[in-house]
């Protein structure tokens, strides 16, 4: 640029650079989203990245409401708790996913499912994934997230065929802005970045809720998703759901950090820590992770800390890795328990709803129970069809070879 | 040395196409499919600013602005995972891989997701996206810069790969590849970026938006099919002759048509097919000029241990086995880890090993 200018005529010296001193490097325009966002809290950009001393809790063990001082909420990490209406939903959205735990837990022992993770104990957080979230929103879950899938409003006979064995997945992710489960683990987190990023291109204020687990901290691609969402600037909201066990391997084995959110800071994002048996604080926190993500196109993350509280699936032995008593400790925390005496003490559970609430849930166990002993039809044929757009040459030839199989396979 | 520039399949007669670079050719492909496509987006690694190491995707990002073109941070699975979620959600990304060996941090993305998610949800999610990558060898690369990959891609059902060998199709096929429904592995074979041929790219544009809009259906001439829409699971005929197949693709196409143009000299007249797409494959086109000459070579620069070579002579047993008069050879690269600069000759196919493998094969009968 021209100097002259610049000078405005008052020839100011300007004190001429040291050379030996490095010049600072640009930073990513995240970082002043953040700058700006912890001084609109008052605070620095370590402490609103940063989780807070303590994770949230609204309720304690018991139920009671903890007095708002004690929940761990300070300036830029406050949260608030929901509305009766909206906690009266989540508490049914509890009971039902928990049945459904249970109904499919027994399917499998019958041997109607090939397999079954079931998220027992982590229920508070599988609705509150899906109750913080908006219609045009979407959801990344991962294989032990149905509870999820079903509490966003899919049909939970759909999400149940993957586990039926008849197909890699049974709904349409596109009409419901559901990905299909990722079983690799992280992968999807990536998706959920693209998806974001395809979103913010076309100007749509879509928040992606991305999910895993804390042994799925450790691979390579929750740090690839990280970095690009805050570099790219997308409003995802990555939620971890830390229940202590990589099926066997305790998360002292997977992570030195202070805690898993502590990572945020790392990538230029804020972090919270959330208990994830909580179902007010998972709501409060999640909602407004979902609100800070799309009102400032930024991404966030949210560790939630929870329990499973059966086996890793039916094929797993929890007894070889962790003791009944730790189980029996956890299981003062029930997130369901809690929610119904907190709900009934405030008066907004009543019998009435809650016998309603049960009522719903035979409903959606009996549903599963006849749709999974069922045996429908399923066309072999179909394992052609959707590999390609349209099938190649090659795939007409075996859908031909294996159409002939059938044939005389039924002629004899 | 550099094999002599391959035999022009360019059509029209009347124009008086310039020479063009294979890497020119690729660049206005993907300018004329961002321009004709407003979902068509680019990025990788130094694609932005720079345009790319090779400079493929050089003045993208300033004239398409960097919501469309950019550059990412050093990842490749994140590359490859964030490009799928992008497809997921009515994009159509292109990406770039630096080079052959420095895309295999992306497999699993490509692998697990990008090649499945079509079955997976049966039809209902597609990933249309393309997956550009610089391979192969000839151009003097240090370790990791000259893989030719391209048969653990083809293993994955799924995927299409593609690669071209001329500067006509290096257009035609790119611009193919980002209109595909499915994802495309897009194998640019890094020793022709520089070759030229003359090409007229403007009748490139014009034949392909004709073929997309079904004006054209491209009059094939001598075997030789100057039309790329439609490339898919084609193969052309490079070189007609009556003798022996050379089957060939990509970097190893212009090694076969130099064999062939060495063998004419000795009295054999040896027909050239290049594949252009390994996925789909071109069961007919094989099957054709084995059953027309009786013999077959298989020319491809990747090592040959259950390579894409290995399934093409495979298949020519399979489909043609009554009219061979000889058996099937290959000449591929060695079982070995690419070797360093000054030992790649060694290990590339070349035209007297070529020669070596025809003087091999039965010719009484």
């Amino acid at each position: 640029m021209d100097e002259d200018t610049a000078a405005d005529g008052r020839g100011s010296a300007v004190a001429p650079e040291n050379p030996r001193e490095p010049l600072a490097h640009e930073k990513a325009e995240q970082a002043a989203r953040i700058e700006q966002t912890s001084r609109s809290f008052g605070i620095t950009p370590e402490q609103y990245m940063l989780p807070a001393a303590q994770q949230i809790r609204m309720l304690s063990p018991d139920g009671s409401l903890i007095a708002e001082e004690e929940q761990g909420t300070g300036a830029g990490h406050e949260y608030l708790v929901p509305e009766d209406e909206a906690l009266l939903a989540a508490y049914e959205a509890l009971v039902v996913g928990r049945r459904i735990n249970d109904q499919n837990y027994a399917l499998v022992r019958q041997g109607r499912l090939a397999v079954y993770p079931s998220s027992h104990g982590q229920e508070a957080c599988q609705v509150g994934a899906a109750l913080a979230l908006g219609a045009g929103d979407w959801m990344f879950p991962t294989y032990r997230d149905s509870v999820a899938i079903m509490a966003r409003g899919v049909d939970p006979v759909e999400v149940m065929v993957s586990f039926r064995g008849d197909w890699h997945c049974g709904f349409d992710p596109l009409a419901h802005r559901v990905s299909a489960p990722s079983t690799p683990l992280t992968t999807q987190l990536l998706h959920a970045v693209g998806v974001a990023h395809a979103a913010k291109l076309r100007g749509e204020d879509t928040v992606v809720l991305a999910m895993c687990g804390d042994g799925a901290t450790s691979e390579g691609d929750f740090h690839e998703a990280l970095n690009f969402a805050a570099v790219f600037e997308v409003p995802v909201v990555f939620f971890v759901q830390n229940n202590g066990y990589a099926i066997s391997v305790p998360l002292s084995h997977q992570s030195a950090a202070p805690s898993l959110a502590h990572k945020a800071i790392g990538y230029g994002m804020a972090g919270e820590q959330v208990d994830g048996n909580d179902m007010v604080a998972v709501l409060a926190t999640l909602r407004r992770a979902v609100s800070l993500a799309r009102e400032r196109s930024m991404p966030l993350l949210l560790e939630a800390t929870t329990y499973r509280m059966q086996a890793h699936t039916n094929a797993d032995d929890d007894t070889r890795y962790r003791d009944a008593h730790e189980v029996e400790l956890w299981r003062r925390h029930d997130p369901l328990t809690r929610m119904r005496s907190f709900l009934s003490s405030q008066g907004v559970l009543d019998d009435a709803a809650e016998s309603r609430i049960a009522g719903r849930a035979e409903e959606v166990a009996a549903s599963l129970r006849t749709a999974m002993t069922a045996d429908p039809p399923i066309d072999p044929l179909e394992i052609f069809d959707h590999v390609h757009a349209a099938p190649t040459a090659q795939l007409r030839e075996q859908r031909a070879q294996l159409a002939d199989e059938l044939a005389r396979g039924q002629e004899d | 040395m550099a094999a002599p520039a391959p035999e022009t399949r360019t059509a029209d007669p009347d124009a008086a196409p310039r020479p063009t670079t294979f890497a020119a050719a690729l660049n206005t492909a993907l300018s004329d499919a961002m321009a004709a496509e407003q979902s068509v987006c680019v990025f990788g690694e130094d694609v932005g600013t720079l345009g790319g190491v090779f400079r493929i995707t050089d003045g993208l990002a300033r004239r398409f602005g960097e919501d469309r073109c950019f550059d990412t941070p050093l990842a490749e699975s994140g590359i490859a995972g964030m490009a799928a979620g992008m497809a997921m959600n009515g994009m159509r990304p292109v990406v770039e891989m630096q080079f052959d060996a420095f895309a295999y941090p992306g497999l699993e993305q490509i692998f697990s997701h990008i090649a499945k998610f079509g079955n997976r949800t049966r039809g209902r999610v597609r990933i249309p996206l393309v997956v550009r990558i610089p391979y192969g060898g000839g151009v003097g690369g240090v370790e990791h810069h000259c893989d030719s990959s391209e048969a653990y891609y083809a293993h994955t059902p799924g995927l299409k790969v593609y690669t071209p060998a001329t500067v006509a199709d290096a257009y035609l096929m790119l611009r193919e590849a980002v209109d595909s429904p499915d994802p495309v592995i897009f194998f640019e074979p890094k020793k022709l970026y520089w070759s030229k041929e003359p090409a007229d790219l403007d009748a490139l544009r014009r034949q392909y938006e004709a073929g997309m809009s079904g004006e054209s259906g491209g009059s094939g001439e001598a075997g030789i099919d100057p039309a790329g829409v439609g490339a898919e699971g084609r193969a052309v005929v490079a070189r007609e002759g009556t003798d022996v197949s050379l089957i060939s693709y990509g970097p190893s196409v212009s090694t076969a048509l130099a064999a062939a143009q060495a063998a004419a000299e000795d009295g054999i007249s040896a027909e050239v097919l290049d594949l252009r797409s390994l996925v789909p494959f071109d069961d007919a086109a094989l099957s054709a000029t084995v059953e027309k000459t009786g013999r077959a070579i298989v020319v491809a620069e990747a090592q040959g241990f259950a390579s894409v070579a290995g399934e093409i002579v495979a298949r020519i047993q399979e489909r043609c086995f009554h009219s061979l008069a000889s058996p099937v050879r290959r000449v591929t690269g060695f079982d070995i880890p690419y070797p360093s600069p000054k030992l790649e000759q060694h290990h590339l196919p070349d035209v007297d090993r070529v020669l070596d493998a025809l003087d091999m094969l039965q010719w009484e009968d």
